[in-house]
């Protein structure tokens, strides 16, 4: 599956949503996260991988993070990441949340 | 100076970095270059600092962005009230526009150099008026680090001393005022730290990432030194090293062979994709 295959209709499952971030972050920190692992605590991320999380996701997700979305809270973790982009993807889409 | 103005000349990674802290904190900007390309890039580069910087909670919650006004002539320094050269680590180049700035502005106006370590006092002898010349050497990202070190030359005046702080107070900043001296404090200790790091990776001892792993966990530096070096740009870090062993003599300010090497390959760091270290597309 590519990045383009990834419309706002046809949200993706979220445990392939998480494999895709699970191997962003294991290539750019050359560790495995856990997908409850908080990056930022445990040192793998810090404030500047945290905007290259940011890019990602859109690049991704074709997905716009903004407002109040814009905070380290959704960044967490590998599932909180998912978590973000099912619910944007689900808006894009104009679906109930 | 209610809702000051502020003028950056030159940007680059540092002049990009302190106006979207000013803009992010809601004051206005002006932001002069000589080149177009690189304005536009900058503009960018603001917006997507400023998004950074909300991410990260480092801006003021509620508050709109300052206007960021780009522009190509220098005379646009005018009318500020605090003027920040923030161009290249040679003291040519920051010759030239320190004079043409000093005649520019009203008596009285701070004159900020932004440098890594030239002493304001050398400066000094280029400007229209040396008491309102002062230095700074903010972090980068600018708009994250929430220190700034602050250089008193032997001519700055009390005047000019207060109203530097005051501005950086009203962006949010805290400043530490420290004499003048090559490097001053932070790059004297930092830059030959990073060099020398640079001589254990290409002498073998161990690779960049365990460098830095091992001064992270066993000396609790925040990123390590390599990916310092990849922050600052290692062209800056070169430049700025041979300055201060221009200065000082001190060898181990002489630029190391592998630092050379990387800005003679184009590995510059961060903002060029790959230093010690490698970056994808979607870097900030």
């Amino acid at each position: 599956m590519t990045p383009e295959q990834h419309t706002a209709k046809a949200p993706l499952d979220t445990d392939a949503v998480i494999d895709q971030i699970t191997r962003f972050v294991a290539e750019e920190t050359r560790t495995a996260p856990d997908a409850d692992q908080d990056l930022f605590t445990t040192g793998l991320a810090n404030s500047m991988f945290a905007m290259q999380l940011v890019v990602f996701l859109e690049q991704t997700y074709a997905v716009t993070v903004a407002g109040p979305d814009l905070q380290l809270s959704n960044f967490r973790t590998v599932k909180s990441m998912a978590a973000l982009v099912g619910r944007l993807q689900a808006q894009a889409a104009g679906t109930d949340v | 100076m209610d809702e000051p103005l502020i003028a950056i000349v030159g940007a680059g990674v540092m002049g990009t970095g302190i106006s979207t802290l000013v803009v992010g904190q809601g004051l206005p900007v002006v932001l002069v270059d000589i080149d177009q390309g690189v304005l536009d890039r900058a503009a960018t580069a603001v917006r997507h600092g400023l998004r950074h910087g909300q991410l990260i909670g480092a801006l003021p919650p509620g508050t709109a962005p300052g206007r960021l006004r780009t522009t190509l002539r220098l005379q646009d320094v005018a009318d500020a009230d605090v003027v920040i050269e923030a161009v290249t680590e040679a003291p040519d180049r920051k010759a030239d526009v320190l004079a043409a700035v000093s005649a520019l502005v009203s008596p009285g106006t701070p004159v900020i150099s932004n440098t890594s370590g030239i002493p304001i006092d050398e400066m000094a002898a280029w400007v229209k008026d040396p008491g309102s010349l002062i230095g700074t050497h903010f972090m980068n990202p600018a708009y994250l680090i929430p220190m700034v070190e602050v250089i008193r030359g032997p001519r700055t005046t009390d005047p000019t001393v207060q109203r530097v702080l005051s501005t950086l107070t009203r962006i949010g900043r805290r400043p530490v005022v420290v004499r003048d001296a090559p490097g001053f404090v932070t790059s004297r200790l930092l830059h030959p730290m990073i060099n020398d790091a640079a001589r254990v990776v290409s002498e073998g001892t161990a690779t960049a990432e365990d460098v830095d792993t091992l001064m992270q966990g066993c000396l609790g530096h925040p990123t390590g030194p390599l990916r310092t070096a990849d922050l600052i740009g290692i062209d800056n870090l070169v430049d700025a090293l041979e300055e201060l062993h221009a200065r000082t003599g001190d060898e181990r300010c002489r630029p190391s062979e592998l630092l050379l090497e990387k800005v003679r390959r184009g590995e510059l760091g961060r903002k060029s994709g790959r230093g010690f270290y490698s970056y994808s597309e979607a870097q900030s």
